[in-house]
């Protein structure tokens, strides 16, 4: 397996291909991955210019460990391929596809994926994939995606173009994406892939981004699309686990392998009633811990 | 690469460039105009690149100018690559790592 599949990736920040300007130095903002856009922010006429920007920003740029995910256009486009060809050439660590409806979908891509690497004498199996879900169609269809290829690390929500096929709107509430939120995370994890919510697009309303944030992460996801610097730190700091936490999946870690060891199936910790149950949730606040830079322990 | 018409790419904004190319007589060259905020600072290196990736794509006979607002190297390439390209129609299996690179 592709060890960065299951890298941590708490914000993806959207950057327009087609503005040198943007692209040139967002690791400065230290998000944990950058998706450069070649579909929705990039005008018709101007695909083709932001492809050759894209191709040399991944060739000579050094975007220090951040994680450069392309999102390709449409397959329903004339460009996609092409932007598959590119990104690949270049070294891109994921492709993201838009609008992604069925397994079938990331079958192509997989193909398209594949080929452009032997083509380029790029190690196979390097570049990932990740899905964009958009449609009704795709929220049903999320588990058969999760599981389309090997190479999928994960799917992320599309609220706009999800909520003008369900008939609604972001209305701020969230209520609107509720049971695609639900069913997403549920399909990711039963298919052992990775959950990233939808952008948040009042930069004007910080509270109500920390409120969507903070509901998405009690959900199980990820992490978050997000559109401005801005909203890093606030996403990552919601994701950060809090010293307390940390101390208590030591101690939980700990105390379980000790207790296992002695033929002990359930104990306390702290008054709190723990078993078998706890230790894998444990272990991802202290994996999810050294990930962030807050671990100083010795697990 | 023959130069079959002209063609631009690029923006006037921070950080980008503006490339024009035009056909050249057969054998006339090339015909390089620079403006450029930092030309003083940078007016050699642009040059430097815009030539570089004119000898990659083989273009021999082209009239070119370009309006810097403080790019980066790979975006000069980038814009004199799109214009090329532009001005030959060609939009897909472009040679990415070989004549692009």
């Amino acid at each position: 397996m592709n060890p960065n599949k299951k890298r941590l990736r708490r914000t993806m920040m959207f950057l327009n291909c087609q503005k040198p300007g943007l692209i040139k130095d967002p690791y400065i903002y230290k998000p944990d991955s950058i998706m450069l856009d070649l579909e929705d922010a990039v005008a018709e006429k101007e695909k083709d210019a932001a492809r050759y920007s894209l191709y040399h920003a991944l060739q000579e740029i050094d975007y220090r460990g951040v994680e450069r995910v392309v999102r390709i256009n449409g397959l329903d486009s004339e460009f996609w391929q092409e932007d598959i060809r590119a990104a690949v050439a270049g070294g891109a660590d994921s492709i993201r596809i838009p609008k992604t409806e069925s397994a079938e979908d990331v079958k192509m891509v997989e193909q398209a994926v594949r080929a452009a690497e032997e083509e380029f004498h790029i190690e196979s199996g390097r570049t990932l994939i990740m899905a964009a879900i958009e449609s009704a169609k795709g929220v049903m269809n999320c588990l058969d995606i999760c599981e389309a290829s090997e190479r999928l690390f994960g799917i992320a929500l599309s609220g706009g173009d999800y909520t003008k096929d369900l008939q609604t709107h972001i209305t701020g509430t969230g209520v609107e994406l509720m049971g695609a939120r639900q069913h997403m995370i549920i399909a990711a994890r039963a298919a052992g892939v990775q959950c990233f919510d939808t952008v948040y697009t009042d930069l004007d309303d910080m509270d109500g981004f920390r409120k969507d944030v903070e509901t998405i992460h009690a959900m199980g996801f990820d992490g978050k699309s997000i559109i401005n610097p801005r909203q890093i730190s606030i996403v990552h700091d919601i994701y950060t686990p809090k010293e307390k936490d940390i101390i208590f999946a030591e101690k939980v870690v700990k105390e379980i392998d000790a207790k296992s060891a002695l033929g002990i199936g359930v104990f306390t910790v702290d008054g709190k009633m723990i078993d078998i149950a706890f230790y894998d949730g444990a272990k991802r606040t202290i994996e999810l811990a050294k990930a962030s830079g807050v671990y100083k322990g010795d697990l | 690469m023959e130069i079959l018409k002209p063609a631009a790419a690029g923006t006037l904004e921070s950080s980008d460039a503006m490339v024009t190319v035009e056909p050249n007589d057969e054998g006339a060259g090339i015909e390089f105009d620079l403006d450029s905020v930092v030309i003083h600072q940078f007016g050699h290196q642009i040059r430097k690149v815009v030539m570089e990736t004119l000898e990659r794509l083989d273009v021999k006979d082209v009239k070119i100018s370009v309006v810097d607002k403080g790019a980066l190297d790979c975006t000069i390439k980038a814009r004199v690559e799109c214009a090329v390209y532009r001005a030959n129609d060609q939009k897909s299996n472009l040679p990415w790592g070989g004549a692009i690179r």
